[in-house]
């Protein structure tokens, strides 16, 4: 019998060796640790509840019947994540009314440096991320912000830095070329620190450049 | 470096990905100037939260329709494996 108190603070890799010897508490145990995180991570792409908990359900699931095949290269949280944004992206194909792998626009330019609009808003935060990730305020801000982004800006910037992949595992992902998909990452990060900054910059510490050099 | 270059190697700076000469140039800007310098630190700040943050919260109904649907597959799929051992 497994008893839940051991079982919360039992690793991940343990719980994945349970599993895969028919141990179901342990595929559940599994299951609560990264729900939350897959569902938030459904639904910042999705910005739909339904498709949410559906992408939510389809990656737990797709997690059960090849977790034979998880050989562990990645972490547990890694690799649920990734099937996640897999999961997400056909949604978002599917929407489209895409077949293919590309989520690039056939009338889109070739994103350049060169247009990439310069930070405007710069000042020092009032407090540390630390102290704001704690204040359940915050999150209606980070959400609102990363709302206003185009679409093709916001998903770089959630598989990038929020699951964590690489720049190359991203632009894969998304049918991008790794060109495309580090200027996107940019203007993402260029918008949402803009965002950010407006609300949370300290406008006493507000700086203005003194000098124009580009 | 001006600070319009400044951006353009900005993710690899900020990812820890940029090449060290390249890097020299980067720091030897940002001691110089402030605007970037701070640029850079609040783009640091802006990915530690949305990393940090749960947004949101799994409806309860949502959760018990997961774990019912993962405990119809898994008895679907391992009844005819035999018991599982202890
Ligand atoms: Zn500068």
């Amino acid at each position: 019998m497994t008893n839940e108190t051991t079982i919360a603070v039992t690793s991940d890799v343990e719980l994945v060796g349970r599993a895969k010897k028919g141990n179901l508490d342990a595929f559940e145990a599994l299951a609560n640790r990264y729900e939350q995180r897959v569902y938030s991570l459904a639904l910042r792409m999705l910005r739909q509840e339904q498709d949410a908990e559906d992408v939510t359900q389809q990656t737990f699931l797709s997690a059960m019947e090849n977790l034979k095949g998880f050989r562990g290269e990645a972490s547990f949280s890694t690799w649920v994540l990734r099937i996640a944004s897999h999961a997400a992206l056909k949604v978002i194909r599917k929407r489209k009314g895409l077949d293919t792998v590309s989520l690039e626009e056939a009338t889109e330019e070739e994103d350049s440096y060169g247009s990439i609009p310069h930070p405007e808003y710069i000042a020092d935060w009032r407090q540390s991320p630390e102290e704001l990730v704690r204040k359940n305020e915050i999150q209606r801000l980070l959400e609102d912000a990363l709302a206003k982004l185009d679409e093709k800006h916001r998903l770089v910037f959630l598989l990038r830095d929020v699951e964590g992949l690489s720049v190359k595992e991203a632009a894969e992902a998304l049918g991008l070329s790794e060109g495309n998909t580090k200027v996107r990452l940019l203007r993402a990060r260029l918008q949402l620190r803009e965002e950010l900054t407006r609300t949370l910059g300290d406008p006493e510490r507000r700086v203005v450049r003194t000098h124009r050099d580009h | 470096m001006k600070c319009a270059e400044l951006l353009a190697t900005l993710n690899e700076y900020v990812d820890g990905t940029v090449d060290p000469a390249i890097c020299e140039v980067f720091e030897k800007h940002m001691a110089g100037c402030n605007p970037c310098q701070v640029v850079v630190d609040n783009i640091r700040k802006t990915i530690t939260l949305y990393r940090d943050g749960r947004p949101y919260q799994l409806p309860v109904e949502c959760r018990q329709r997961l774990h019912s649907a993962l405990r119809e597959r898994w008895k679907e799929t391992h009844l005819t494996g035999g018991p599982a051992p202890a």
